[in-house]
């Protein structure tokens, strides 16, 4: 355990800077010159070799790349964005990451507070029409993805029913957030209905559970301490895959439905060749997922002690 | 895995079941019984047998079939070109002459949803079959066999490329070597002659399948490893190695089949992601390109208010398509995981 913790924790680093600095190099492969658009109408051979050798831009790849994860490392500082002249990235996108951290929150309470009842719901009603009913309306949601739900939640919602905001963004407790949320989640909710059911459905069976049930235990406490407790394991270490999969979705739902984050933004920095605010948000997704990947690792045996890390040949 | 899987009805169980039922049979009967051959069920039939008996499954596996086979022969089915403008009749609601109508620059939209299929269709074979699963079973199959160095080696690049934020790389990484390869390619057709790969979204479709076998051949990798490393450990191997056969056999021959029945699974399984991050790609705008038709092109460039309102079925089409698609894929997915990994239910 140990020493598995220590390994991982060594390559981590190494990891980071591999992964950023091949992004790094695949901004820098990328078509247009930054000082071109830098300068906009006044192009003058001059000025154009001045600024380039005043933003290092003549150094090799890896100078270029040490003296810019020196910044981030040393000061937090992610350099100027080229678009928003006078703004450093750490502006621009702070206050783009808050808007999307929010609306992940939005929809993964929409996904986890209907995915989880529903699925104990299903489970505990196994065989009957309630569970396929639920099956059949999970594995529907299912096949929902974003770009789908998003237009026709649209249509009925905003355009015909008049109920919600067509778009925009006000904040975590305004209605805007409602149609954005819930697409989000709908597709998460059927993964989660369903690793819940097939997990209850499994604990359901184990004989922990007719014990508690023969010492007379009541019904509800054998149903939360020992049942759900027990079945949410599978469901926690699937969180990061969830999450990832709530990734692209933000994507389409800020460009969508008008949404100031990071998903947006990034688009727009990738239209504008705006380097800085991309390898800064890249560094950041990056460093987030290499973190969320290793924290959902050591969570196994926190969760479960019966799974011993580092033990085995899996890796 | 595998071995002990198969012959179900083996002489003993045949046998079995006689001593209980001797009493109604003959001497001359079991006699009979004896001489014929004994028809055992291998665990693969079994599996496809299991698979047969899901209605709905066969169903879905006919649409995709059928998905898949149209799209060969898309340009003969569709009524229309997919280029073909017509700015006498654009936004047309459905026809006779156009059963999905037409958008806004006149071109059928039953012969767009068709291409737009086709699309999708592409991508999933050239980046799921050719790139993830040649990328992930060889790689899998080195690392799990090989061990040590080449084992770490693999794995560290698994976990390299397995730590990018997927779509924001997929963004980035179009954006880098698209234009790049453009002119390559537009010089390569100039100096040829030839005029069909940029018509025919070839150098789409190679970007887009490229850049998701790299982001997502490791998943792939690890449970082909997992399984030889499971299999190395048994006798039939250590067998095959004394009788000195070559690795290049073993793995062919001995890990290969006893993966396929988990890579089958994983395989239907990731249909319905690989067809999603395409869709993805094309509606943020960096996938397929148009002119080539792309369903998720379409979903983006209907989805504004003014179109949902005033000519909804310009997506409404679009949207049965993929979820048909993705239905079918879902469905798929199950019921292969039910049919070949029975005791997982």
């Amino acid at each position: 355990m140990g020493v598995y913790v220590i390994r991982r924790l060594i390559w981590l680093p190494f990891l980071v800077v591999i992964v950023t600095f091949i992004t790094f190099a695949m901004l820098r492969l990328g078509p247009g010159d930054p000082v071109q658009i830098w300068l906009g109408q006044h192009q003058n051979d001059e000025v154009r070799e001045r600024i380039r050798a005043k933003l290092g831009l003549d150094d090799p790849l890896f100078i270029q790349y040490a003296r810019y994860m020196e910044g981030v490392i040393t000061r937090l500082d992610f350099g100027e964005s080229f678009k928003f002249r006078g703004k450093s990235v750490r502006e621009v996108i702070g206050t783009r990451i808050l808007v999307s951290m929010q609306l992940n929150l939005a929809a993964i309470i929409i996904t986890l507070g209907i995915g989880i009842p529903v699925g104990l719901l299903a489970a505990l009603r196994q065989g009957t029409g309630w569970d396929n009913l639920i099956v059949s309306i999970a594995l529907a949601f299912q096949s929902l993805p974003v770009f789908i739900t998003a237009p026709v939640m649209l249509l009925v919602f905003a355009l015909h029913l008049d109920v919600l905001p067509t778009s925009g963004w006000g904040g975590f407790f305004s209605p805007k957030i409602v149609m954005p949320a819930i697409v989000m989640g709908v597709p998460g909710i059927a993964i989660v209905v369903r690793l819940v059911r097939a997990s209850v459905l499994d604990v359901l069976g184990q004989e922990y559970v007719r014990t508690a049930r023969a010492k007379g235990l009541p019904e509800l406490t054998v149903r939360y301490r020992h049942i759900l407790r027990n079945a949410l394991i599978p469901v926690t270490t699937s969180f990061g895959f969830i999450l990832a999969g709530l990734a692209g979705g933000t994507f389409i739902v800020e460009i969508y439905f008008g949404i100031p984050g990071v998903g947006r933004l990034s688009l727009e920095a990738l239209n504008a060749r705006d380097y800085p605010v991309l390898m800064g948000f890249a560094i950041i997704a990056t460093t987030f997922f290499v973190l969320a990947n290793l924290i959902v690792d050591l969570m196994y045996p926190w969760l479960d002690p019966r799974i011993r890390l580092g033990a085995g040949h899996v890796t | 895995m595998l071995p002990d899987r198969s012959g179900v009805s083996t002489r003993e169980s045949q046998a079995d079941r006689l001593d209980w039922a001797e009493s109604e049979l003959s001497g001359e009967q079991i006699l009979e019984m004896d001489s014929q051959p004994i028809r055992g069920h291998s665990y693969w039939s079994l599996a496809f047998r299991r698979l047969y008996r899901k209605k709905l499954a066969m169903v879905c596996i006919s649409i995709i079939a059928f998905m898949y086979v149209g799209s060969l022969f898309s340009p003969l089915i569709t009524p229309y070109d997919f280029r073909a403008v017509d700015l006498q009749n654009t936004r047309q609601g459905p026809s006779l002459a156009h059963p999905f109508g037409t958008d806004r620059q006149g071109r059928d939209m039953l012969t767009r949803v068709i291409f737009g299929v086709r699309t999708t269709v592409i991508i999933t074979i050239t980046s799921l079959l050719g790139g993830t699963l040649v990328l992930g079973v060889v790689l899998g199959l080195l690392s799990g066999y090989m061990g040590r160095w080449v084992d770490a080696v693999i794995m560290r690049m698994g976990e390299v490329t397995s730590s990018f934020p997927e779509i924001l790389l997929l963004l980035i990484f179009v954006s880098a070597f698209r234009p790049r390869l453009l002119t390559a390619v537009q010089a390569f057709e100039d100096a040829t002659g030839l005029d069909w790969i940029i018509r025919l979204g070839v150098l789409d479709f190679m970007i887009i399948s490229v850049g998701l076998a790299i982001f997502g051949w490791f998943g792939m990798a690890r449970l082909v490893r997992g399984q030889v490393l499971q299999a190395r450990e048994s006798q039939y191997i250590e067998a095959a190695l004394v009788t000195g056969a070559s690795t290049a056999h073993i793995l062919r021959v001995h890990m290969l089949r006893n993966i396929l029945s988990p890579l089958i699974v994983s395989v239907s399984a990731g249909l319905a992601g690989v067809a999603g991050a395409e869709l993805v790609l094309s509606w943020i705008g960096v996938g397929v390109f148009p002119p080539t038709p792309s369903l998720g092109r379409m979903l983006f460039e209907n989805g504004s208010p003014q179109v949902l309102l005033n000519h909804p079925h310009l997506i409404l089409f679009p949207i049965g398509a993929v979820t048909l698609l993705f239905f079918c894929f879902n469905i798929l997915g199950d019921a292969v995981n039910d049919a070949f990994n029975p005791r997982t239910r």
